[in-house]
């Protein structure tokens, strides 16, 4: 087994940023003219990066398949990001927010890259608000911070439901700053296909024209891997139609090691699915966890009732209600994190309380915060606060005006309206925690290859906290890759541009043509949305929210067996030369096929239950997640030998020096 | 349900374009109209036809990606949602659906309902945006106290997602409504007021160079907006673009 180095640099876990910045190596200004970065998806990572590599003088090639860099699917977050700022004076601090990441991580996240995150998080928001990014504002004019799960303060600035929006938008616009000044040749509607590695160095990417279908080779001295997550492995997820994890997937296949493909974070609060024809789940922001109570009733009869409609949720009087989170875990209530909330849900509704007709799904009430707010409101305008119609008619002003948007969507989606019954949620696969593994310079195993935001797996461990994915995709993009660049790029002054008439670029382009060819030719019978719904019952139901041994046995068998059924029967209509979206789905299925099977080795190999991976055989007796420092404080990072079953695990061992490994306890 | 479909196909941008009919059957209310679709075209695939081609990709509204023009209307019936959040219970058993691409010349068809919109890329990138590098050394942000009702107005103009159907409803396919969102919301902050004068300037000018046609204020696109941006901004660029054509020296 080969030692992963991290290369993390030396000094006190508070010194080590500032000391790498010191001493890293520098490109001057006039050679970074000549050096070339490919930077391979537009959100909040690929975007921020782009405009702060091309700010700098690199020539920046970037890619996305949307139509537009302005569309990738940060722009869906909702609830917030995270900064050490302590503009509220509640006690927080660069370190707090540091432990606070790695307490939620479940101990399985690298201290040094967590600790920068932390450090750097203060200027993002200073970044943000001066490139012009509309946060919400107190009537002072100075921030306003609301709390997320697993934590105790206030930390996290927002832009109502929209923050993701609006900090794209602000990536987007200093891109567009730079396109309009040629420093960004900008590709949209283009898809990488195949990474180019000449001499063990990524030295560019082979591309599909998604409008012409023409393939195209481009070089560079450095590959940027910003492509998100693989949550749509799972067919059903909170992510947008189009994410998939190929990028990642095929630098994989070159020699990118992927590390901890396990932890998927499953969100407590979406809404639950309806039917077969479903396409989507949508994410109701865990900002609702704020001021929603999540219940479900104490007592089967009134379950029942209430799913036959004989009763009403609001008509249940309090005492016949099950608070349970607030039940079970008393100091964090409904903020527990995400993982914690997730299973609680699932162990209710196993337990036959779920309250619509599919039995998964459970209620998240705004009642008492309307009353709250209206109280409050009324108190302030001097109205009488035992007018209750006035009091509840107040609360839903200020409750629309925080989530006005989220509100609005679950009406349209549901047709209930929310100000007046519960919200029904139920979780679904959200984020991916594990991602391609990265070194402390966010480089990958392949040397110039690097992957930012969601797309490694540095810095959530096995549970990401709400609030902190745009945190560290802009920390990344923005604050870390400018300079870790640098000390690679360092030796490529004198390179020159990387020809693509070699030999490396010809197989790369067949090695695409071939499978494009293949897939053209299949002439099977079955659609492509057909089978990758089938992938996903079979991850959901065997690697989603618990996981045993046995299940995960079959789970790889019957994605070996799908896959096979995939090369020989999927049918794709039309023509490669053109516009297809059904050859651009089939070509993302055909990689989550693989790394589905990935995922399951991985939980399989991991017996210990750890923040969002939890193994049925490895609980306590009250059923929370029971982890196994003395043989798992590491992370897996695999490596592609032709086979995701014969995968080679690396191992990479974690060290606490700042932080006592505890039970997680939120109680 | 059971519904009837005439449905825009086109094979490339220089082919002339047809509308053709479909039926499609079992359509539950409770599901999304992108998702009837989605049901037609698996339907298709399986006859070994080619599915029809449309822009989608978050499918909760806030992408800007879809982009249907629903029996007349831009995001079709409702208000203020675009087509991915519209549902079926809209619609009612024997329906007769209308579906067409965005249609401006500034954005021409690709294929079937899928439009190029990257003019808007490029009026963006002639002046939406404040120009700062990215640094560990801006001021701290909460330095810059900025006015409530500043931030909210500036915010609520900032919420446009740039999915176009102001311009798809415009008689005269204006692009006024996208443009002035943005120029508004950088008018209203302090930190936008250093360039407010050659954005204004360079992001009209721009959009006129894209063949985008002139505002007649009737409305139209408030109406149609799915993120409801306010026809205020077109009078708020207006009054910029005035004031930056009498002053500045450009």
């Amino acid at each position: 087994m080969t030692k992963l180095d991290a290369k993390i640099p030396e000094g006190p876990l508070k010194d080590k940023w500032t000391n790498f910045k010191n001493n890293c190596r520098l490109v001057n200004p006039a050679n970074k003219r000549s050096i070339d970065v490919i930077v391979v998806g537009t959100g909040l990572a690929g975007g921020s990066a782009a405009a702060s590599l091309a700010e700098m003088g690199y020539n920046v090639k970037a890619f996305c398949f949307q139509d537009s860099a302005r569309r990738a699917h940060s722009i869906a977050a909702q609830g917030g990001i995270n900064a050490a700022k302590n503009y509220q004076n509640d006690g927080d601090s660069t370190y707090r927010l540091f432990y606070d990441t790695v307490k939620g991580g479940d101990y399985r996240s690298r201290e040094a890259n967590v600790y920068r995150l932390a450090e750097v998080s203060a200027n993002i928001i200073d970044q943000c608000v001066a490139q012009g990014v509309p946060f919400a504002r107190e009537y002072g004019g100075l921030l306003d911070n609301r709390s997320f799960g697993g934590v105790q303060v206030q930390r996290t600035f927002y832009a109502k439901g929209q923050t993701g929006q609006q900090l794209l938008l602000g990536a987007y616009s200093a891109l567009s700053r730079q396109v309009g000044k040629g420093k960004i040749a900008m590709y949209s509607r283009h898809e990488m296909m195949e990474l180019v590695v000449v001499d063990g160095k990524a030295r560019g990417i082979i591309a599909r024209n998604l409008v012409t279908g023409e393939i195209q080779r481009h070089s560079a001295h450095a590959v940027l891997i910003c492509s998100g997550g693989y949550g749509n492995v799972f067919y059903l997820s909170t992510n947008a139609m189009g994410s998939n994890g190929s990028a990642a997937w095929k630098i994989h296949k070159k020699g990118a090691y992927f590390a901890n493909p396990c932890y998927n974070q499953i969100h407590p609060t979406c809404l639950p699915r309806t039917s077969e024809h479903q396409s989507k789940l949508t994410l109701m922001s865990e900002s609702l966890r704020n001021d929603g109570r999540i219940w479900v009733p104490k007592k089967m009869e009134d379950v029942e009732a209430i799913r036959s409609g004989a009763k009403k949720p609001k008509d249940l009087p309090a005492e016949d209600r099950d608070y349970y989170l607030e039940r079970r875990y008393p100091a964090f209530g409904n903020l527990v994190p995400r993982d914690v909330a997730s299973r609680a849900a699932k162990e209710r509704c196993d337990a036959g309380f779920g309250v619509n007709k599919t039995g998964e799904a459970v209620f998240l009430d705004f009642a008492s915060a309307i009353e709250r707010y209206g109280k409050e409101k009324a108190l302030q305008e001097g109205e009488d606060t035992n007018n209750m119609a006035l009091v509840r008619e107040l609360g839903k002003e200020v409750v629309k005006a925080k989530y006005g948007n989220l509100f609005q969507m679950y009406e349209k989606i549901t047709d209930d309206n929310p100000y007046e019954t519960p919200m029904k949620i139920y979780p679904a696969i959200h984020y991916t925690m594990g991602g391609i593994w990265v070194d402390y310079n966010l480089m990958t195993t392949i040397p110039g290859c690097y992957a930012l935001g969601e797309a490694n797996f540095s810095d959530h461990g096995a549970n990401r906290l709400g609030a902190s994915a745009l945190m560290q995709g802009l920390a990344d993009g923005y604050f870390v890759i400018p300079y870790t660049i640098g000390d690679y790029l360092a030796d490529d002054i004198r390179t020159g541009e990387i020809p693509t008439d070699t030999k490396e670029f010809d197989e790369a382009e067949k090695e695409v043509r071939d499978r494009i060819e293949k897939l053209m030719n299949n002439k099977g019978s079955k659609s492509v949305d057909s089978l990758h719904r089938r992938l996903g019952k079979i991850m959901w139901e065997y690697c989603g929210m618990a996981r045993n041994e046995e299940g995960l046995k079959t789970a790889i068998k019957e994605i070996r067996a799908l896959r096979e059924e995939f090369w020989n029967d999927v049918f794709i209509p039309g023509k490669a030369d053109g516009l297809n979206p059904e050859l651009e789905k089939a070509c993302r299925v055909a990689d989550f096929m693989e790394l589905g099977e990935l995922m399951c080795v991985d939980a399989l190999n991991r017996t210990e239950s750890c923040g969002g991976h939890f193994r049925e055989e490895s609980q306590t007796e009250e059923g929370e997640a029971m982890r196994n420092d003395k043989d798992f404080t590491f992370v897996s990072a695999w490596e592609y030998t032709g086979d995701p079953s014969e995968a080679k695990l690396h191992k990479e061992e974690l060290k606490y020096e700042n932080i006592e490994l505890k039970t997680r306890s939120y109680k | 349900m059971k519904l009837n479909l005439r449905i825009w196909r086109q094979d490339g941008p220089n082919d002339s374009g047809r509308l053709e009919n479909y039926t499609v059957e079992n359509v539950s209310p409770d599901e999304s109209f992108l998702e009837m679709l989605d049901e037609l075209n698996e339907k298709l695939v399986s006859e070994g036809k080619e599915p029809v081609a449309f822009d989608h990709d978050c499918r909760e509204g806030i992408c800007g990606m879809c982009s249907m023009f629903i029996n007349g209307e831009a995001h079709g019936p409702d208000r203020a949602i675009t087509t991915c959040q519209l549902h079926m219970r809209r619609f009612k058993d024997g329906d007769t659906i209308t579906i067409e691409p965005w249609r401006a010349a500034a954005f021409p068809v690709i294929k079937d309902l899928v439009v190029d919109r990257t003019a808007f890329d490029r009026i963006i990138q002639a002046g939406g945006f404040v120009s700062v590098n990215t640094s560990g050394n801006t001021i701290d942000a909460n330095a810059l106290p900025i006015n409530k009702a500043d931030a909210d107005n500036a915010f609520d103009a900032a919420t446009c997602i740039g999915c176009g159907a102001c311009v798809a409803t415009c008689k005269n396919s204006s692009a006024m409504l996208f443009v002035s969102a943005k120029v508004s919301q950088l008018a209203l902050l302090p930190q936008g007021k250093v360039e407010r004068q050659e954005r204004v300037l360079n992001m009209v000018e721009k959009m006129d160079e894209e063949g985008f046609g002139n505002c007649s204020n009737t409305g139209a696109c408030e109406v149609e907006c799915p993120k409801e941006i306010s026809l205020d901004n077109i009078a708020r660029m207006n009054r910029e673009y005035l004031k930056a054509s009498l002053s500045s020296e450009k």
